[in-house]
């Protein structure tokens, strides 16, 4: 096992170097210079010539490469085109936000959508698990933003319970940053909720037809005791993998839903970076959005291990 | 020599006396709840060294924090600011300017000539018109802590409006040491002399920026009118946070989260209208032209007749219908100057304000167009530019032309406009854009250069237009002046040097416990009260 996890994670280098070199490559050779867009639409061409100078954008690409695979060597992320403040410093204030509304988000969609899906799962074909089975299909159907602007109409401006958007830290002010958070995390978890309660639905379904759930009932155990000890635990592989593969995809939906919201965190800055071609934001970031990425996999196949005993590595 | 303004040291000294003295009571006692005006502005601030870029939320950035020798008042004139009085000797190459008694930096050092003289060079290496000042400088000095004197090679028809100049780059005065700092690189801290700090520890790029109330500063006895006049600072904080979506910036304003929303879109300011206790006006008197650029270089847009052509389809209404939509929110102007500002004329304006498709159609069939494609840029994530755009390709398409429309955003649009190449090599044929009216009150601006070269991209070609321009900076008096840029204008259309698509103007939203707000085409948050 603990060669595997140390296999996994030496691993992690070279996709981490194909990444790199792929984001430099795809951003460099690509259209669009920050040069252009610092000097502002009175410059001429030799201001912005000199600004590209100064910030080396005109050295030759494998130049501008390597540099850049030095300073990462060095756990030197690089500076801000723009703000001039270390990329390290833009992501760590830009962490927090987007940690607390993924787990909230997370959280919250497990502890909704697995009751929910294995309720269907054991009324499968009764009103109830029709019932389930409508909201998670609207869940996936409805998109973020439309969401969040009904949200916000109906909790925000129309019975004024909860602000319209802003982030307040859990460590600063806890009950505050919880009121800040609802909105949020409920619209970005809706999406979840339904991925999961469906999957989770389907997986114990699959479960209850097997002979050891007919022996549990058989020996006279209570429902729940077959629901939760033994068709849940069993059916946990698949509803684990969609879970993480759920974290993933939540990546991408911070961004819409820190943008409706106004919560100042890492999806924000890496569009704003995008639109203004802040190369370095843009590169650490999405090379930390790949480690992520591959730790939630290693992660997930650990887990396996734990809920199935039977999978080895 | 003669002194040219009346003011001395002792006045100015009574002025600010009394001024304090008018101030205090309204200065919020210690143990009163810190005021915070929280601003929506309308772009993220990324950068924070207003000589650096040319971005306006820098500028705005900059007024707080920095303040100016000259500044422009709302007759367009420039007004002393943190100069107390000057001189001009009677040659006018020797120009003498006294600064104000009292006036300090935020990290409590005195300001002195030297720390503005550092200022002007460094300003003057990267600001169009103040290169141009620099190009007939004979010497730049401080001849004591309080007195900057400029020698001129030639005398210099536009000295103050340089020095005073309301729009990017504003030459903000900072200390020597990081005026020093090369003007491509960006100033290392954040110390002005203006009404307000910056507090760097509380910036967020993307999310946050806070000032705080400069208690040091010493504001002008006048009243402010436009980035002239008294700067009081009525509220303790100014924060600034970025909205990435309007619509929530809209509902953050209705729900009373933040007290001021800077740039509005057209749509959502008709419903914060019709909200209860919010106030939408224009504040920005000049508003901003639309512009059509041509690529000068290439064909079929190196024809002054087919551009010509094209200018003559390019009906302002249609633009302004399309792209801002609400009539109150624009205006026809033909003048290439602010319609309402001094330069406003109508000289060779027969071209656009007579617009005609079929009268275009006929232009173009006169100008041996021959069927050559046109790479129209569109940039997708700028609703008006786009809506320009769309109105463009339809009308060029209309008389005849071969347009082939490409949809980009702006970042590339602005990376690929530099290139003077073919368009099969990354050129282009036109963009679209806008130029606030304060960017463009006169001739001198970039945006009118008839030089290849150093002029701006689409690069004119006009001798006689730099000669006018060059004659405009070295003229006198206003007449003079006046007539001059009148032949400028009369020559960027007779030789097509873009479409003018006519003038449209931002809304401001605010609740109605702001009071204070200045009527001005720059953003200024002093002299602003929160009544809470």
């Amino acid at each position: 096992m603990y060669a595997f996890i140390i296999r996994r994670v030496l691993a992690t280098i070279p996709v981490m170097g194909v990444v790199a070199l792929f984001v430099f490559l795809m951003l460099h050779l690509g259209p669009g210079d920050p040069a252009s867009v610092i000097a502002g639409d009175y410059a001429t061409e030799s201001d912005v010539a000199r600004i590209r100078a100064r910030l080396g954008l005109d050295d030759p690409i494998h130049i501008q490469f390597l540099k850049w695979i030095w300073s990462l060597l060095r756990a030197d992320l690089g500076i801000s085109i723009f703000s001039n403040l270390p990329v390290s410093t833009l992501i760590v204030q830009r962490i927090e936000p987007t940690l607390f509304l993924t787990l909230t988000t997370l959280g919250f969609a497990v502890i909704v959508a697995v009751p929910l899906g294995t309720v269907a799962a054991w009324k499968a074909g009764g009103w109830l698990d029709r019932g389930i089975m409508i909201f998670s299909v609207a869940g996936f159907s409805i998109p973020v933003f439309v969401l969040g602007y009904m949200m916000i109409y109906g909790f925000s401006l129309g019975l004024g319970w909860l602000p319209v958007q802003g982030y307040r830290s859990p460590f600063e002010a806890f009950w505050p940053a919880i009121h800040h958070i609802v909105l949020p995390s409920v619209t970005l978890s809706m999406i979840y909720i339904a991925l999961i309660a469906r999957i989770t639905r389907a997986s114990v379904l699959e479960v209850l037809e097997e002979d050891y759930i007919r022996t549990a009932r058989a020996k006279g155990q209570s429902e729940t005791k077959v629901l939760i000890r033994h068709a849940l635990r069993n059916a946990a592989v698949p509803i684990v993998t969609v879970i993480g593969l759920g974290i993933a995809l939540l990546i991408g939906g911070v961004v819409i839903t820190e943008s409706v919201f106004n919560i100042p965190g890492l999806g924000r800055l890496v569009v704003d970076a995008i639109l203004k071609r802040d190369y370095p934001i843009i590169q650490g970031l999405i090379l930390m959005f790949s480690f992520v990425y591959i730790l939630i996999n290693l992660g997930i196949d650990i887990a396996y291990t734990v809920l199935d005993p039977r999978i080895r590595y | 020599m003669r002194v040219t303004s009346g003011r001395n040291s002792k006045s100015g000294l009574a002025a600010a006396l009394v001024l304090a003295a008018t101030l205090l009571p309204g200065q919020p006692a210690s143990a009163a709840p810190e005021t915070v005006l929280r601003v929506i502005p309308h772009a993220d601030l990324k950068n924070v060294d207003p000589i650096w870029t040319t971005a306006y939320i820098t500028r705005n950035h900059g007024y707080l924090v920095y303040d100016t020798l000259f500044a422009m008042d709302e007759n367009f004139q420039p007004r002393p600011q943190m100069v107390e009085n000057w001189t001009v000797s009677e040659d006018r190459l020797t120009w003498t300017f006294v600064l104000r008694d009292g006036l300090k930096w935020h990290d409590g050092n005195p300001v002195t000539a030297a720390d503005c003289v550092a200022s002007l060079e460094r300003w003057g290496k990267r600001d169009g018109m103040g290169q141009k000042l620099m190009a007939v400088k004979e010497s730049l000095t401080a001849r004591d802590d309080r007195t900057i004197e400029l020698k001129l090679k030639r005398p210099y028809g536009l000295v103050l409006e340089s020095i005073g100049k309301i729009s990017s780059n504003v030459p903000f005065m900072m200390p020597e040491r990081l005026a020093r700092t090369d003007p491509f690189e960006q100033v290392p801290e954040i110390i002005g002399s203006g009404p307000f700090r910056f507090s760097r520890d509380e910036w967020v790029p993307g999310s946050k920026v806070v000032y705080t109330r400069n208690e040091d500063y010493v504001p002008r006895s006048e009243p402010p009118s436009f980035a002239a006049g008294g700067k009081l600072a009525r509220v303790d904080r100014v924060e600034w946070l970025y909205f990435p979506d309007q619509t929530t910036a809209m509902n953050a304003l209705i729900n009373g989260e933040v007290d001021y929303f800077e740039n509005p879109s057209s749509d959502l300011a008709t419903i914060l209208k019709t909200s209860p206790g919010i106030v939408v006006e224009i504040n920005d008197p000049l508003g901003s032209t639309g512009i059509a650029r041509f690529n000068h270089l290439l064909p079929p847009f190196d024809n002054a007749a087919v551009r010509r052509a094209a200018m003559r389809a390019m009906k302002q209404e249609d633009y302004l219908q399309a792209a801002i939509g609400i009539p109150d929110n624009y205006s026809i102007c033909y003048s290439v100057y602010p319609c309402g500002t001094p330069l406003e004329n109508d000289s060779g304006s027969d071209i656009v304000s007579g617009a005609d498709i079929e009268d275009a159609r006929k232009m173009l069939a006169e100008s041996g167009y021959d069927g050559t494609p046109v790479l129209l840029m569109q940039p997708t994530d700028i609703p008006v530019l786009s809506a320009f755009s769309l109105v463009t390709a339809e009308k060029l398409r209309e008389i005849g032309m071969n347009v082939d429309l490409q949809a980009m955003d702006w970042s590339t649009l602005t990376s690929r406009r530099a290139v003077r190449d073919p368009v099969s090599e990354g050129g282009w044929n036109i963009f679209h854009t806008w130029w606030i009216g304060a960017g463009a009150l006169d001739p001198m601006a970039n945006v009118y250069s008839g030089d290849p070269e150093k002029g701006w991209f689409g690069w004119a070609n006009d001798p006689h237009l730099e000669s006018l321009r060059t004659a405009f900076a070295f003229a006198g008096d206003i007449e003079e002046k006046k007539t001059l840029a009148a032949q400028v204008q009369d020559r960027l259309y007779t030789i097509g040097s873009h479409g003018n698509l006519g003038t449209f103007f931002s809304p401001v939203a605010y609740r109605d416990n702001v009071k204070g707000v200045i009527k001005s085409p720059v953003q200024f948050f002093w002299n602003i009260s929160v009544e809470r």
